[in-house]
């Protein structure tokens, strides 16, 4: 077990100098990662018999090569912000929630169902869609809640409760979409209601991309904040740290648990919301896309950090993006993406061992580091 | 609606020809400008169901000269699909999109056709109607046609009349199949039953090996399917001694004892009528569907399960088929006693698309 | 529901714990020994696919199933060992690690499975042992596969071991306390290697189950997610081999509740049948555990109890 939560803390506390030592180290060190698993995959694909130039050519051609792919890499990445989000914020206290797939459905599921009387009632689009996204975020943070509570009252493990509780949530959405709330003309694929297009959330000005990024973007740098610059935050982590320290302290060890589920929650129910405001218009079987499970990946990659969350999710967009090209350039199957990202999450994640043992990122006395 | 649905009637009984003739003059108006196919499938290429009938018929296109194939499998009908098509029409060039999965169509290939009016799409399920985008279109094998050739078959070559299956969804385009089974059935033996389980889910294994299991269980002795890959069902039936009904491509291989017949999409004489227009530099019709009377379905080839009679009986129906005799003959039941079918429907009567019912004989219920 | 529907329920439900139970069980085992050990490998599910593909793709070259068995536990074994080097790195956080080698070895099945997912292959053979019962339903329910024996005499003789030799004594001091193991001169690291290498193996095995048993057959949807769920299972079965075996049987005969209840004519909510394992693991779950009961039956060392 690392202590993912000490190091945020013991950074503040110490110089200019020193910071710019572990700004140059968290740089250089996913870099040479990424160089790293580069090569790996480049010695798989050499022994397929394909050229890995004109793989990395097409990588880049797909995930950054233009402003076209940048904004598909971003379009891939809003939802990942949020369900990244809904990963780490639990595991700074400590918790392993992996029911972010569940609280999305969910989220996206009541915020389709609410949507069902307001827009026929003609509610104007400014207070139905504040609605959905209260609702969606509600009801994912009441998801995830239970689980925190479940962790914290009943002694049910979080990780296995949040994992049958995403079933669960997948299984309520079905039940409804395909029954109760089913739209009548959604034959073939059973629907609820479609909001409309005047009720769709739209793109960032200037962008092809919805504003679920922008959220996403603000939610993790205030998320930064709460648990960096806050009591709260503060209290959380130090849970994390040594539960029992916690409770002798006398820390509302429960509260702070349930809140962060419920953050967690709310942050993957916005997801739902902004999959079926934004894009779907409609709550359906096509929101269980796996983004709960790319989520935790994407929040261990950035080591719990709210704000390097922004740019994991967006390499994490770009690989997907530029899977589609692959496929089709070099006719490979679909599955080369997921070796890829195996191996490159394997060696992004190994990497971190030589954090603290390249002398040049040291400061001159040792760290108070355990 | 009522427009709509006159001309689409009119279209189909017009047959291919008549279709392109329809169609708005658009696009390839440079004929021997290359044109660049982008391909786009919800699942493996390789499934041994959907969507390998369409990458198998797709080779007919890769022969056209001018025409290069690009193709992505295993695209979620999540915005990936828009951004898959997307990044064809703006990194591959490509001007022309074959959407396979059925939940692409509304809203991504809607949206898309309007944001790119010179790409033309074309989406394979009968969901194109008079309003949509010009430069977006549908085509379509009614499958249930085949289904009920299955049926037909299947109450010959079954001792007890009980026939069993396994369906994904209870969504209008399975139903059909369904009901559609068990009329051909009734036509063979007027006491045949149907019994359905839902999996649920379009790919399911273990649930689908169960379901097969829970059906032979319940005293059924042929098994037929609706789900995305059949394999796991025909293999467990045939481990069971029980004969089946195969879907998508012909599973015969599967079951050599058992195998009485199979529904299969002709998705190559669309492809093919494709790869003609192309070919000539004319526009691709926006609606074209058919069935038996417009040779774009067949039936997988007769395995040993069935007997000469349903043999017979199958190659019967199929000349009946083709010449456009009626499946659904009314007045019909549901299970639970409406009449749901008053008249005779033409076989492509668009009501039918919303068929949100399971006919009197099948044992199961919707929700 | 008259009394012979509730009887064909009840049949369903006993093939379903036999025929579905088997591949959780293994990786449930395999992953039993891992975090006993103090490691957690959240990524079988990785080695459920890649030896389900391997297993069937040795088994259609070679004609012979239990190479193909064999062959996907080596495969399980070498994603084992990778997870179980990588962890001792210091820093190196397992469960992330396991997330990641879930992506890997889903990867790796599906990127060489493709020319498998048509071919048959020879499947394994199973013991019929309810031919007396002259009841074709409950006959069919006792075709016994041969693994699923195995699996229960693996899990009699690993609750045995843990307790009563000297390796399990090892294996749970490491889990229990790697100071006091390295104060009797255990390599810990060597101890918990070993241990999520041998898991590896065993989730292998249960892959193989899949492919070539039951559904018997190999394409990219066959796991829907057993190898997550019977990591799952091993906290609810308290890290204790023998609950594994009962929790990999309720939880089976619960996936059988869906279907059977659609064949005797109860069809009305299915999606709530079909998600009954889930939702009863979770009662079960909440009703058992008790703030303080699971905390004392984890490995003191594991991550994700602590």
């Amino acid at each position: 077990m690392t202590a993912e939560a000490v190091p945020a803390s013991a950074i503040l506390l110490r110089s200019g100098n020193v910071r710019v030592k572990k700004l140059a180290e968290t740089i250089a060190i996913p870099l040479g990662a990424l160089l790293a698993s580069a090569v790996l995959f480049s010695i798989f694909l050499l022994l397929l018999g394909k050229s890995p130039i004109e793989f990395f050519a097409l990588v880049w051609t797909g995930g950054f090569g233009s402003s076209f792919a940048i904004q598909q890499s971003l379009q891939r990445a809003a939802p990942l912000l949020l369900t990244g989000l809904a990963f780490a914020i639990p595991a700074r206290i400590g918790l392993t929630i992996i029911g972010g797939e569940g609280a999305l459905v969910l989220g996206g599921f009541a915020a389709a169902a609410i949507a069902i009387p307001l827009v026929s009632n003609s509610a104007p689009a400014f207070l139905t869609l504040p609605i959905m996204a209260i609702f969606a975020m509600s009801a994912g943070g009441i998801w995830i809640g239970l689980a925190g509570w479940l962790r914290h009252y009943r002694g049910v493990n979080e990780t296995i409760s949040s994992l049958l509780l995403s079933y669960i949530a997948i299984a309520i959405m079905n039940f409804f979409v395909e029954g109760m709330l089913r739209d009548p003309s959604s034959a073939n694929k059973p629907s609820t209601m479609p909001i409309g297009d005047a009720y769709k959330v739209g793109n960032i000005p200037g962008l092809d991309v919805h504003w679920g990024l922008a959220a996403g973007i603000l939610l993790a740098v205030v998320l930064y904040i709460l648990m960096s610059r806050t009591t709260f935050g503060f209290a959380a982590r130090m849970t994390g740290g040594n539960p029992r320290a916690a409770l002798a302290q006398g820390l509302p060890v429960g509260f702070l648990i349930v809140s962060c589920c419920m953050i967690a929650g709310a942050c993957a129910g916005l997801a739902g919301f902004f999959e079926v405001a934004a894009i779907h218009g409609q709550a359906n079987a096509s929101l269980v896309a796996g983004y709960g499970f790319t989520g935790i990946l994407v929040a261990f990659l950035a080591r719990h950090n709210p704000l390097v969350i922004i740019p994991v999710a967006v390499l994490f967009g770009a690989i997907a993006a530029s899977g589609g090209v692959i496929q089709r350039r070099m006719a490979m199957p679909d599955a080369t993406v997921l070796v890829l990202q195996g191996i490159l999450f394997v060696v992004l994640l190994v990497s971190e061992t030589f954090y603290g043992r390249f002398k040049i990122f040291q400061p001159g006395r040792t760290g108070d580091r355990t | 609606m009522t427009l709509s649905t006159l001309s689409r009637r009119s279209l189909l009984k017009a047959g291919a020809a008549g279709l392109a003739a329809t169609a708005l003059p658009f696009g390839f108006a440079k004929a021997q400008s290359p044109i660049v196919l982008g391909a786009v499938y919800v699942g493996p290429r390789d499934d041994f169901g959907w969507n390998q009938a369409h990458a198998t018929a797709m080779a007919i296109l890769k022969t056209v000269p001018g025409v290069t194939v690009i193709e992505e499998e295993n695209v979620p009908e999540t915005d990936a699909v828009s951004q898959s098509m997307e990044s064809m029409i703006n990194l591959d060039g490509a001007n022309l999109i074959l959407a396979t999965s059925f939940g692409y169509y509304s809203p991504f290939v809607v949206d898309l056709a309007k944001k790119y009016p010179d790409v033309q799409f074309r989406h394979a399920a009968p969901l194109w109607k008079e309003g949509d985008p010009t430069n977006a279109g549908s085509y379509f094998c009614y499958l249930n046609q085949a289904h009920y050739v299955d049926g037909v078959a299947a109450g010959l070559s079954s001792p007890t009349g009980k026939l069993g299956f396994v369906a994904a969804k209870p969504i209008p385009s399975v139903l059909s199949n369904i009901n559609s089974f068990l009329l051909g059935a009734k036509k063979t033996n007027p006491a045949a039953t149907v019994q359905v389980i839902f999996t649920g889910e379009w790919s399911m294994p273990v649930r689908e090996a169960e379901a097969t299991n829970a059906l032979i269980d319940a005293g059924c002795d042929v098994i037929t399917c609706h789900v995305d890959g059949p394999k796991v069902i025909v293999e467990t039936a045939e481990a069971r001694g029980v004969k089946t009904c195969g879907h998508n491509a012909s599973q015969a291989p599967l079951a050599p004892t058992g195998f009485i017949t199979g529904a299969e999409y002709k998705w190559s004489t669309i492809y093919s009528l494709y790869a003609d227009l192309l070919a000539k530099g004319e526009p691709l019709p926006n609606f074209i569907a058919g069935g038996y009377h417009n040779d774009m379905l067949q039936n997988s080839p007769y395995g040993a399960g069935a007997t000469p009679e349903a043999i017979a009986a199958a190659d019967a129906a199929i000349a009946g088929l083709k010449a456009s005799e009626p499946i659904y003959v009314g007045p019909l039941k549901d299970n639970a006693g409406n009449v749901v079918i008053e008249g005779t429907m033409d076989n492509y009567d668009p009501v039918l698309d919303g068929m949100n019912y399971l006919l009197e004989g099948v044992v199961g219920s919707l929700t | 529901m008259d009394s012979s529907a509730i009887v064909t329920v009840l049949i369903a439900m006993l093939g379903g714990a036999i025929r579905v139970s088997t591949p959780f069980m293994f990786v449930a085992l395999g992953e039993t020994l891992t975090e006993k050990s103090g490691r957690i490998n959240l990524g079988l599910e990785g080695n459920l696919v890649l030896g389900a593909m391997v297993a069937y793709a040795i088994s259609f070259h070679t004609g012979s199933p239990w190479l193909g068995v064999l062959a996907a536990g080596v495969a399980g074994l070498i994603l084992g060992a990778l997870h179980g080097y990588i962890c001792k790195l210091p820093k190196v956080n397992d469960i992330a690690v396991g997330i990641a080698f879930m992506s890997f070895g889903t990867g790796l099945a599906f990127f060489f499975g493709k020319p498998y997912i048509q071919p048959s292959a020879p499947r394994l053979e199973s013991i019929p042992l309810g031919n007396w019962t002259g009841n074709p339903a409950l006959a069919q329910a006792l075709q016994v596969n041969p693994l699923f024996f195995v699996g229960i005499v693996l899990a009699v003789a690993m609750a045995w071991a843990l307790r009563n030799t000297r390796w399990g004594l090892i294996v749970r001091m490491t889990g229990d306390s790697a100071a006091s193991a390295k104060a009797m001169g255990v390599s810990v690291d060597l101890v918990r290697f070993l241990a999520t290498a041998a898991g590896g193996f065993l989730a292998g095995i249960g892959g193989a189950f899949l492919s070539l048993y039951y559904p018997g057959s190999w394409n990219q949807g066959l796991s829907s997610g057993q190898g997550l769920m019977a990591v799952a299972l091993v906290i609810f079965a308290r890290w204790n081999p023998i609950r594994c075996i009962f929790a990999a049987l309720l939880f089976g005969a619960a996936g059988a509740i869906g279907p059977a209840l659609q064949s005797v004519g109860i069809s009305q909510g299915y999606y709530f049948f079909n998600a009954a394992p889930y939702i009863l693991t979770l009662f079960i779950l909440i009703a058992s555990a008790s703030s303080k009961g699971a905390a004392r039956e984890a490995p003191g060392e594991l991550s994700i109890t602590k």
